[in-house]
C-alpha cells in the first residue's frame, strides 16, 4: 500500500471509529435518560455485582498503592524541605497533592487497568459468544443491560476507592514524617488546616468523572470487539490505553479550568 | 389455506459493501419447519441474521409476521421470535433457570414465583428441570442448546430460529434435539427456521428447505428434502443430498 493510500485508510478508520464512539455515547445517553423516566428497568443487581468487583475487590491494591504513593511523595519532598528546616510542610503538600490531584488520578489509572479492561473483556467475550446478539433479538438493548450498570458502578466505585487511597497516602506520609521526628498530631493538624470540604469534594467529583470515563471506554471497547482470535485481548488493551489517555486529557483540561476560574 | 409467516422478495443478503446472496425470494409458512442449508460460508447464517433483525437487508423486501424490521416494529417483532444461537449464547453470569426467567422478567407482569414456575415448566419441556440451578459452564454443549431453546420459547413466540443446532454435538444428542424440535412444533404449532447442513437432521425434521451456494451467490433450490434429493436438476444439489451415499465410493 502506498503512502497516500495508507494515510487515506487511517483517516477513514479514524472517522469510522469516531462515528462508532459517538453513536455509542448517544445510545448510552438515550438509555440513561430512559432509565430516569423508568428507573425500575435499571439492572440494580448487575450494578451491585459490578460495584463489588470494581470497588471492594480493588480496595487492597488501591489502598496499597495509595500508601506507597504517600510514602514516596513524603520521602522525596522531605529530603528537599529538610534543607530549609520546614519538613513539617510535607503534610500540607501531601494533603493538597493527594486530595486535589494524585488521589483521583492514580485511583482512576488503577481502575482503568483493572476494571476498564475487565469490562472490555467481559463484554467482548459475550459479543464473541453471541450473547449481545441474543439480547438484541430478545428486544433488550445491550447498552441498558450491560453498559449502564457497569458505568454507574464505576462512577460510584471511584469516590470510595479515592478516599481509601488518599487516607492510605496520608498514613504513609505521616509514617515518614514520624521517622523524621515530626509528631503525628502536628502532621494531622497541618492536613486538616489546608484541606477544606471543597477541595475534598472536588477531588471526589473528579474521581467520579474519571470513573464514568473508564466505564464508558471499557464497555465501548468491549462492544466493538471483533470476533477474531485476539479480539478480546485487543479490546482489553484498547480499554486500558483509551481510559488512561482520557483520564490524562480530562485532568489536564480540569487543571486549566481550575486555574482560569481560580478554584 | 396456509399463511406465510416469513416472506423474502428479491433480497440481497450480506453486509454493506459485500453482497453474499443475491436476489433471494422464498416464503415460510406458519407451523412449518424450514431449513436453510448449504456449504460453509454460503450465507445461510447471514440470511438468518436478516430474518431476526440483526442486520438490515441490502436490497429487496423481508417481512416477518407481516411486518418489516424497522425501529417502530422492532419491539413487537422481537416478541414474535425466539432465537437459539450456535453457541447457545446463555448468559454466563446467570443460572440456567435465570437465563430462562430473563425474558419473562423483562416482558411480562408475572410475579417472581410465577416466573420461576413458568421457567421450570419450560426447562421441563426440554427435559432439563434438574439442571435449573446449574451455571451454563457446568453443563454440556447439548444441554446449553436445550436451555437456549427453553429461553427462546419463554414468551411463546410464533417463530423460533435455530442456528446450527447440531454443530458440535454427537449424533445421539443431535437426534434428541431434532426430536425436541418436532415435539415442540407438535405441542405449540411454532414455526421453526433452522440453519444446518446435517443431512440426517434435515430428512428427520424438515418440511421444506432452501439451499444456497457460495459460488453462485444465491438460492439454488427450494422444496421438500426428498424431492431435492431425488428430483433436482442441479448437479450441486444432487451431490449435496447424495453425499452420504457416495462418500467413500470411488
Amino acid at each position: 500500500m502506498n503512502f497516500f493510500a495508507a494515510i487515506g485508510k487511517r483517516t477513514c478508520d479514524a472517522v469510522s471509529a469516531a462515528h462508532d464512539n459517538l453513536a455509542f455515547l448517544g445510545e448510552t445517553t438515550v438509555c440513561a435518560l430512559d432509565l430516569l423516566v423508568r428507573p425500575r428497568r435499571f439492572r440494580l443487581r448487575d450494578c451491585a455485582l459490578a460495584f463489588e468487583r470494581a470497588a471492594f475487590d480493588a480496595l487492597p491494591i488501591t489502598t496499597g498503592i495509595g500508601f506507597l504513593l504517600g510514602l514516596i511523595l513524603a520521602f522525596q519532598s522531605a529530603a528537599a524541605l529538610q534543607m530549609f528546616g520546614v519538613e513539617v510542610y510535607v503534610s500540607d503538600l501531601l494533603a493538597i497533592g493527594l486530595f486535589r490531584e494524585l488521589g483521583p488520578l492514580v485511583t482512576a489509572i488503577i481502575l482503568a487497568g483493572r476494571t476498564g479492561s475487565a469490562f472490555a473483556a467481559e463484554i467482548g467475550t459475550m459479543k464473541v459468544d453471541e450473547e449481545l446478539d441474543a439480547l438484541t433479538t430478545m428486544g433488550l438493548p445491550p447498552v441498558r443491560f450491560l453498559v449502564l450498570p457497569r458505568v454507574v458502578a464505576a462512577v460510584l466505585a471511584m469516590p470510595v476507592l479515592t478516599i481509601f487511597a488518599e487516607l492510605a497516602g496520608l498514613v504513609g506520609g505521616a509514617l515518614v514524617l514520624r521517622l523524621m521526628g515530626v509528631p503525628t498530631t502536628v502532621f494531622w493538624q497541618h492536613v486538616t488546616s489546608v484541606s477544606g470540604v471543597f477541595m475534598i469534594s472536588f477531588g471526589l467529583a473528579k474521581g467520579a468523572l474519571f470513573g464514568g470515563l473508564v466505564g464508558l471506554i471499557g464497555c465501548g471497547s468491549g462492544m466493538r470487539t471483533q470476533a477474531t482470535a485476539d479480539g478480546v485481548g485487543v479490546a482489553a488493551t484498547s480499554a486500558v490505553v483509551g481510559g488512561i489517555v482520557a483520564i490524562a486529557v480530562t485532568d489536564g483540561l480540569l487543571a486549566v479550568l481550575c486555574y482560569l476560574w481560580k478554584l | 389455506m396456509s399463511e406465510k409467516i416469513i416472506e423474502l422478495e428479491h433480497v440481497d443478503a450480506g453486509y454493506p459493501g459485500a453482497v453474499i446472496l443475491h436476489d433471494v425470494s422464498f416464503s415460510v409458512e406458519r407451523g412449518e419447519i424450514f431449513i436453510l442449508l448449504g456449504g460453509s460460508g454460503c450465507g445461510k447464517s447471514t440470511i438468518m441474521k436478516h430474518m431476526i433483525g440483526l442486520n438490515p437487508v441490502l436490497a429487496g423486501r423481508l417481512r416477518v409476521a407481516g411486518m418489516e424490521w424497522t425501529r417502530r416494529t422492532r419491539a413487537e417483532l422481537c416478541r414474535k421470535i425466539g432465537v437459539m444461537y450456535q453457541s447457545g449464547a446463555l448468559f454466563g453470569s446467570m443460572t440456567c433457570l435465570e437465563n430462562v426467567m430473563l425474558p419473562l422478567e423483562e416482558f411480562t407482569r408475572l410475579g417472581r414465583k410465577a416466573r420461576r414456575e413458568r421457567a421450570m415448566e419450560l426447562l421441563g419441556d426440554v427435559e432439563l428441570a434438574d439442571a435449573a440451578e446449574k451455571m451454563p459452564n457446568e453443563i454440556s454443549g447439548g444441554m446449553r442448546k436445550r436451555v437456549a431453546i427453553a429461553r427462546a420459547m419463554a414468551l411463546e413466540p410464533e417463530i423460533i430460529f435455530l442456528d446450527e443446532p447440531s454443530a458440535g454435538l454427537d449424533p445421539i444428542t443431535s437426534s434428541a434435539l431434532d426430536g425436541l424440535i418436532l415435539k415442540l412444533r407438535a405441542a405449540k404449532g411454532t414455526t421453526f427456521v433452522v440453519v444446518t447442513h446435517e443431512l440426517p437432521s434435515i430428512f428427520k425434521i424438515a418440511d421444506r428447505a432452501a439451499m444456497f451456494d457460495k459460488a453462485r451467490r444465491g438460492m439454488i433450490a427450494l422444496g421438500r428434502p426428498q424431492e431435492l434429493k431425488e428430483g433436482s436438476e442441479d448437479e450441486f444439489v444432487r451431490k449435496f443430498f447424495n453425499r452420504g451415499e457416495t462418500d467413500g465410493k470411488s
